[in-house]
């Protein structure tokens, strides 16, 4: 099916939320933030597909070659580097505040309310 | 005309920060506090006046290299890699009047900040031996390089004309915004509140890259112009593009704080410093509302995009919803900060409204509101920090009265109230009657909710100040659970420096009503002063406010600025302009601008909006709300809940709340 | 807001964004297709500049300033860690236990460590003309260093990490990279364009500043990836918890978990 990729893309932001949503941990919330950037991933690449194409490397390949999408894999490495660094910035916060508050449970978090 | 033509400066303009973050990270540990600030807002102020060069450029008619000779847009193509026969590989920064408008916004608001932090923000100095500390010198360096890093990203954000170049800036924000706000560790809620804004945000980037992905897939192409003109040429709108709509929207609304999407903002901005609220409110919530305005004209708004009957809808529906949720909790806070918040939620809702209307004069009025409430906001968040400061609180009716001894301070404060009335000639007043004019002819009710929202906003700002610095009606009840409520010191607020260190931000009190039921705690939480609270005012924190507050009513007054929004609001709501600018350097000949000024209905209005909040103050400076509005209320103050699982789940009915508004005339009914 | 609502707020919401997202779908173009105009262009582009490397050609010369952005948010990353993980008031330094290493686990990790590196390296240097860059070879090498830590022990790769060399090499890195862009747009023709000679295809040196840009980025990404290990292994390795230990959600001192 030649929507599957797309489909499977939608799937993993879904799930990635809904376990935002249902987290009883906020480490595991940082985890299911990061699936949730993986189904961008997935999108990207499957839109840059192209069948029968290699790689977008010309140290081997003649220059004529098909190739898939360079651009989408540029966007893509631009987007790990981005998931990486907000999960790392995102932890040290949860690091933080296992210390301030004895814990990590959401449900257990009542400090801003209102 | 100088050698150096404008447009060449646009990328300079988020290159120096960048520069002096890089700088300042290094060289700020090993500097004394002042010499670092002082490299600070000199990179600063050259990137500003790289953006106000641009914008006088730009008034003066001059283009750039890339933009014909008089045109009115500066194109600066980086890396030389003009589009050529095909459409370029290339990302365009492109400056049209309002975004080089929101450049210089960002420039001078970030000054602003540095000077107000100048002798308000002290970081504790590292003990030695800790990773990456040369002697005790601590670390002074890391906050002003992270707020040039702010403004970089900012600036970005307004020039580029790139859409992926535009979610790169939008994550950037995100993260230097996250940092900002989590800055002060030693306390439990800031933490807290910088992982909620921090979830919430990274989300809808994530929504805003798969819609970007989807485009993408569509047309082949990622650049502003470039999109619009594939989906001018690809036939009609279908599922498709109304899924990415929905989800490029989406994810800009998250950052401007559109409802469901603002849950972040109350409490980002409860906890983060007061130098990064201004910022927070001031612009980078304004700059989300501009990335989902600019990429519906650019990209959505020709024949195969969203047609303009379910945009206005969109726009308008979530406008109101959030103006009008902004105001009623607005109303119900105590702690200072987060009614200023709610604020600028409410505001935010009737930025969209004004823009939603999808008019050229609807789009200057509500630039010139931008403008004139980024000077408000900013100059009431810098007096709250004054009070934090001095008292060690925020919380309304803790402070009754005390602030008696700041005449001037008070004056600011209540002189910022009457501005988010509508006060004329200040410049919210100006932009707010265009935008409502604008809106009010397209529905004549929403007049009344400007009227009304203003009103609503300005008037608790009133009633909190009219309390705090002049004591006006009876103090406020103490209710029988603050009064039974202990005191416990906090481990992580103890510093080392005492004596020295009287300008360490204090935790403020929990601003909540025990009122309500079984919902909230009951504050009772107190952190007792640790150095001695301020004694003397610096001049600095008292310059800026003045100075803001200036600003505003300068925007108000000069008639030049609202000329130049009307050309701004005619150039940026239209399709053409902008591609055949950018794509061919073909310059703009337009219909003529709207005629932007103040009229007599325009100044009836916002004298009858503040005459109402005024009224709302004084009535509400006699006794707490009747019990039945109370109950009325509750639900909704139940909602902010704190909870991040909330919030998404939050974010996730927002975004069927949009393809819900979107679909009728999108794909339905065609 | 319960358990339960929010729960099912959630699947209302989410299965009308699932269907409508599987509608839209089905106007994608099919997988694999044919019809990539940007990408063609790219492509054309790369080898116009003679980079092998067509995705670092995008990245590093044609849209090099989302690498700039990219490379920022990391620096911002890492800046705003360190600054968030840092040690508060009351808390307390203690020297980190030696760990037990087995010798095979040892000596594995000690044979390993130029190798890794030498990977790191040689992966950031042919950013232009392999697959690979300044990011993906400036993790190698960040993580090559830390097998000192799996392979001995924290103390040793304390002594190969003098966190603030590593803090500089990070501002650097950044600064090199908005550097080349500033100074290309005052002399020459616009910010980050590609103004060096372009060497020959496939060869090292080719793609003009593509490999600086590779090497300001790499160098950034390594040192900016040590930095933020750094700063989390100190919290878990050498920061105590303040005396009488965290605080629970309602302020009473908490047992620690066994």
């Amino acid at each position: 099916m030649s929507v599957l990729p797309y489909l499977v893309a939608g799937w993993i932001f879904l799930v990635g939320l809904y376990g935002l949503v249902t987290s009883r941990d906020l480490i595991h919330a940082v985890g299911c933030l990061a699936v949730t950037q993986s189904s961008t991933y997935v999108l990207l690449l499957a839109v840059g597909y192209r069948r029968g194409g290699t790689a977008p490397v010309f140290a081997d390949a003649p220059a004529g070659a098909r190739v898939v999408d360079p651009v989408v894999q540029a966007l893509t490495l631009t987007d790990i580097v981005v998931g990486a660094t907000v999960t790392a910035l995102l932890l040290a916060l949860v690091v933080q505040l296992r210390k301030r508050h004895g814990t990590v449970d959401p449900d257990r978090l009542s400090e801003l309310r209102g | 005309m100088s050698a150096f033509p404008a447009a060449s400066a646009l990328p300079l303009v988020v290159a120096v920060p960048l520069l002096g973050a890089a700088v300042l990270a290094v060289a700020g540990r090993r500097l004394p506090r002042v010499a670092a600030d002082a490299v600070a807002v000199a990179f600063a102020g050259t990137a500003a006046a790289g953006a106000l060069l641009a914008a006088a450029g730009w008034a003066r008619g001059a283009g750039g290299a890339g933009g014909a000779r008089g045109s009115a847009y500066a194109v600066q193509w980086l890396g030389g890699w003009r589009p050529g026969r095909g459409g370029g590989t290339g990302i365009a920064f492109v400056g049209d009047p309002l975004s080089l408008g929101l450049a210089a916004l960002v420039s001078l608001l970030v000054i602003a900040v540095l000077a107000y932090s100048w002798r308000y923000f002290e970081e504790p100095p590292l003990p030695p031996g800790s990773p990456g500390t040369a002697g005790a010198a601590g670390r002074s360096g890391a906050f002003p390089a992270l707020v040039l890093l702010f403004q970089a990203s900012m600036s970005g954000f307004c020039l580029t004309g790139d859409l992926f170049d535009a979610f790169v800036f939008f994550e950037l924000m995100g993260v230097v915004a996250y940092a900002l706000t989590g800055l002060r560790v030693e306390e439990p809620r800031p933490v807290h509140g910088a992982l909620a804004f921090g979830v919430v945000n990274s989300l809808g980037g994530y929504a805003l890259l798969l819609g970007i992905g989807l485009l993408y897939a569509r047309t082949g192409e990622l650049g502003l112009a470039q999109l619009g003109r594939r989906l001018d040429h690809g036939g009609g709108p279908d599922a498709l593009v109304l899924a990415a709509f929905v989800l490029v929207t989406a994810g800009l609304l998250v950052k401007a704080a559109a409802v469901p999407f603002h849950f972040w903002l109350p409490d980002a901005h409860a906890v983060a410093p007061t130098p990064v609220c201004l910022l927070l409110s001031g612009v980078m919530v304004e700059l989300g509302a501009y990335g989902a305005f600019r990429v519906y004209w650019t990209v959505f708004a020709g024949s195969g995009g969203v047609p303009p009957e379910a945009a206005t809808r969109t726009f308008l529906t979530v406008g109101v919803l959030t103006a009008l949720l902004g105001a009623v909790m607005c109303w119900r806070q105590r702690h200072l900060k987060r009614l200023l918040a709610f604020s600028t939620v409410a505001h935010g809702g009737l930025f969209a409204v004004g823009a939603g209307v999808l008019s050229a004069d609807g789009t200057a009025g509500t630039a010139l509101y931008v403008l004139a409430h980024a000077g408000v906001k900013a100059a009431l968040f810098a007096c709250t920090g004054i009070l934090l400061d001095r008292y060690a609180s925020v919380d309304e009716h803790r402070l009754y009265g005390r602030a008696r001894e700041l005449p001037l301070v008070g004056g600011m404060f209540l002189l910022g109230g009457l501005a988010l009335c509508g006060l004329p000639p200040f410049g919210t007043s100006l932009g707010k009657a265009i935008a409502e004019e604008a809106a009010g002819r397209q529905l004549p009710w929403l007049t009344g909710v400007f009227v009304l929202v203003s009103a609503l906003t300005g008037g608790a700002v009133l009633r909190a100040g009219l309390r705090v610095f002049a004591g006006v009606g009876p103090r406020p009840r103490a209710t029988a659970a603050e009064t039974a409520g202990t005191e416990r010191t906090h481990t992580g607020a103890r510093n080392r420096d005492r004596g020295t260190d009287r300008h360490r931000e204090r935790d403020p009190d929990r601003g909540r009503d025990g009122v309500d039921g079984g919902a909230e705690r009951t504050p009772g939480d107190e952190v007792p002063e640790t150095g001695g609270p301020l004694r003397r005012i610096p001049a600095t924190m008292l310059l800026v406010p003045a100075a803001l507050l200036a600003a505003a009513l300068a925007v108000g007054l000069v008639p030049q600025l609202a000329a130049a929004a009307g050309r701004a609001g005619r150039l940026f709501a239209a399709h053409g302009p902008y591609a055949a600018a950018v794509l061919d350097g073909r310059a703009a000949h337009g219909s003529s601008p709207p005629a932007v000024g103040w009229t007599g209905t325009g100044a009836a209005l916002g004298l009858a909006s503040t005459a109402l909040g005024a009224g709302l103050a004084l009535l509400a400076v006699r006794g707490p709300l009747p019990e039945a509005l109370d109950r009325v209320l509750g639900p909704l103050r139940r909602l902010q809940s704190g909870h991040i699982g909330d919030y998404v789940a939050w974010t996730t009915a927002g975004l069927a709340l949009l393809a819900a508004l979107a679909a009728p005339g999108t794909v339905l009914g065609r | 807001m319960t358990r339960r609502g929010r729960l099912r707020l959630f699947l209302l919401a989410a299965l009308v964004l699932a269907a409508g997202y599987a509608v839209a779908c089905l106007d994608l173009p099919p997988f694999g297709g044919d019809r990539h105009p940007y990408g063609d262009r790219a492509v054309h582009a790369a080898l116009a500049r003679r980079t092998a490397n067509a995705v670092a050609s995008v990245n590093f010369d044609q849209r090099a300033m989302d690498t700039l952005g990219e490379e920022t948010i990391l620096f911002a990353a890492v800046l705003g860690a360190v600054v968030l993980l840092r040690r508060t008031a009351g808390e307390a330094r203690t020297e980190p236990e030696p760990a037990r290493v087995s010798a095979g686990v040892r000596r594995l990790g000690l044979a390993l460590l130029p190798v890794a590196l030498l990977v790191g390296l040689y992966v950031v240097a042919h950013g232009n003309v392999t697959p690979g860059g300044g990011f993906q070879g400036g993790v190698v090498v960040a993580t090559a260093l830390h097998l000192l830590y799996v392979a001995a022990d924290y103390r040793a790769l304390e002594r190969i990490r003098p966190v603030s060399r590593y803090e500089l090499g990070d501002a650097a890195g950044e600064f090199a990279y908005t550097m080349t862009g500033v100074c290309t747009a005052l002399a020459g023709p616009a910010f980050l364009a590609n103004v060096l000679p372009l060497g020959t295809f496939r060869a090292l040196a080719s793609a003009g500043t593509v490999v600086l840009l590779n090497a300001a980025v790499g160098m950034e990404v390594a040192c900016g990836v040590v930095v933020l290990l750094a700063t989390f292994l100190d919290q878990a390795v050498e920061i105590a918890d303040a005396p009488g230990g965290p605080r629970s959600a309602d302020g009473a001192p908490e047992e620690e978990p066994t």
